[in-house]
């Protein structure tokens, strides 16, 4: 048991608990209102909405698992850095159309906006569900942030609940306060995470390449060390990967923004200003990232050995930085742990209330009411994320999140190109979607969940790409061909709730 | 600013295709050299484009794109 480290964490631990719950007060609104509880009254500007979604987006898992992939597979495990660069063109274009149109119709959910836009209930329920799905296991996945730092400090017995009872303690009140903040509690408790994460990032760019002798020479350990490693990899992507890396970077691009949480934390900003100029300030966390995913290589070049790959970061911070500064270090992974587990389940639970249970169980649910309906399900879903890692094999929760990423790309037709064209059939769409979501599935499955890059064979050509890209093609492709036949044979498609007028910019850009 | 100007602006957007282009067409920055400061280039080519991507959004952003 490392009590310096402890001592460090506790109290930036408690810390952040006191802001979670202070957060309620914060920015004063009605939080039994369902807008205010879970997007905080849409009023978030530039600088607070930066740190939301850069603390959503760039969760615990992606800077224990980022690193880890690194660490075991090499250059690959870099699609991380193209994928977060071409998110923020893509959230620059799309999400203040997005933005424009919830605000018109105050829709907060992705569901919401394709049951108005198609005039489909089936279309929203698919949409709604494949959301659910995918946040899931990615919450039960933050708490594997957690779960390694307090294994990391000794802090975790061995058997039993006592192994996991400091998990369970540091969820149940991270449901406490987000069942009586709301989202203000991880746009607060986010600023914190941020700067801790920016020091640690800095202060071992510093510190671990003084140790180990340079960049240049951890590059080439760390080469050396792949080559040789168990199943050979190489710094450098060889040419067969090339596909691989680039279906990997874009298909996760245009995934994440399609992921509940992302929509909520840019449906929460106040304005599309806002959401712009964060595309453009956001990146600086890809730079984060890229460094955290040299932690991989550092872990390699500093001798770091485990079979266990989420523990590749916290050894190596143990291996190279004083007790104090591992207790701060790790407080940042696990604070970074809470805030998408957070906003994630504000997400997932916005899904069931509006889509689930508002449209087929309570259709005159007054907004309080779903507020009431979204705050218990928060504790639910935090609950399930428990269970899912305490009762099941954490194999399980990161095979689920691999075909989180694969099934929440199929939403794309109806979402994102629903915003600019309403061409597509709704029931067209709905096959779509059964489409992608069964080849999507099949390939994972097909690779038994090893890897989400699929060959794809077309006559003597064989392609390794990202399944969730092959899954949405098939997807378009099921799209268009029955669009067409359905609209040949005028066959209804509904009523468009929407108009033109509401994906217009709201606000002229200040110096336009 | 009118519905003209407005779109025109937009049409500065298509601008994000550099990006899309330089980190999707991969040989071309798959090498390991030339290297910086102890970075191969396959590394600080993508760090250079997290920059540079994030500059283009501020010149669109100013543009009024």
């Amino acid at each position: 048991m490392n009590w310096t480290a402890f001592i460090v964490f506790l109290i930036l631990f408690l810390f952040v608990t006191g802001i979670g719950f202070w957060a309620a007060r914060w920015r004063h609104g009605d939080l039994s209102e369902l807008h205010e509880w879970s997007l905080a009254g849409r009023q978030f500007g530039t600088f607070i909405t930066w740190f939301l979604i850069g603390g959503d987006l760039y969760t615990a898992y992606t800077f224990i698992a980022v690193p880890a992939l690194v660490f075991g597979a090499g250059a690959v495990g870099f699609f991380a850095v193209p994928y977060t660069i071409l998110v923020f063109p893509i959230m620059f274009v799309v999400m203040p159309r997005f933005w424009a149109v919830a605000k018109a119709h105050n829709y907060m959910t992705p569901a919401d906006f394709v049951r108005g836009r198609f005039d489909s209930r089936g279309l929203a329920l698919a949409v709604a569900v494949t959301g659910i799905l995918a946040t899931m296991p990615y919450i039960a996945l933050q708490l594997v942030g957690i779960q390694v730092v307090l294994e990391a400090m000794g802090l975790v017995g061995k058997t039993g609940i006592l192994h996991d009872l400091p998990l369970i303690l540091a969820f149940a009140i991270l449901a406490a306060y987000t069942y009586t903040s709301g989202l203000r509690a991880p746009a607060t408790v986010a600023v914190v995470k941020d700067t801790l994460i920016y020091i640690t990032v800095i202060v071992a760019m510093i510190v671990i390449p003084m140790k180990l002798g340079g960049f240049g020479h951890i590059f080439q350990t760390a080469n050396l060390a792949l080559l040789h490693g168990p199943k050979p990899a190489s710094i450098l992507l060889s040419p067969k990967g090339y596909l691989a890396f680039a279906t990997l970077a874009v298909g996760s691009a245009f995934a994440l923004l399609l992921y509940p949480h992302a929509v909520t934390g840019v449906f929460a900003s106040k304005g599309q200003n806002a959401i712009k100029r964060n595309a453009a300030f956001l990146p600086l966390y890809s730079i984060v990232l890229a460094l955290i995913a040299i932690f991989g290589y550092m872990a390699l070049a500093a001798h770091v050995h485990t079979t266990v790959p989420s523990l590749v970061v916290p050894l190596l911070f143990m291996k190279m930085f004083p007790s104090w500064f591992v207790g701060f270090a790790f407080a940042a992974i696990a604070i970074g742990a809470l805030v998408p587990a957070a906003i994630m389940s504000i997400a997932a639970s916005n899904l069931f209330t509006r889509n689930i249970y508002r449209e087929y169980f309570a259709p005159n649910a007054t907004t309080r009411d779903e507020a009431r309906v979204a705050k218990l399900v928060s504790l639910v879903v935090k609950l399930g994320a428990i269970l899912f890692i305490v009762a099941l094999p954490l194999q399980f929760a990161i095979n689920l999140q691999l075909l989180g990423g694969i099934w929440i790309l199929q939403t794309m037709p109806s979402v994102m190109i629903g915003l600019y064209t309403r061409w597509f059939h709704r029931t067209a769409l709905l096959l779509g979607w059964v489409a992608g979501m069964a080849v999507g599935t099949l390939m994972a499955i097909a690779e038994a969940f090893k890897s989400s890059v699929y060959p794809l064979q077309i006559g003597h050509l064989v392609l390794p790409g990202y399944a969730a890209v092959w899954a949405v093609l098939a997807n378009l492709i099921v799209t268009v061909v029955f669009t067409a036949v359905f609209r040949a044979s005028h066959v209804n498609a509904g009523t468009d709730h929407t108009v033109q007028h509401d994906y217009d910019d709201y606000e002229k850009s200040e110096v336009g | 600013m009118n519905d003209k100007e407005s779109s025109a602006k937009k049409g500065y957007r298509w601008l994000f295709l550099i990006p899309f282009v330089a980190m999707l067409w991969v040989p071309f920055y798959a090498s390991g050299t030339p290297v910086l400061g102890g970075f191969p280039f396959f590394y600080w080519y993508m760090l250079l484009w997290v920059v540079l991507t994030g500059i283009l959004s501020l010149i669109l952003y100013s543009l009024g794109a």
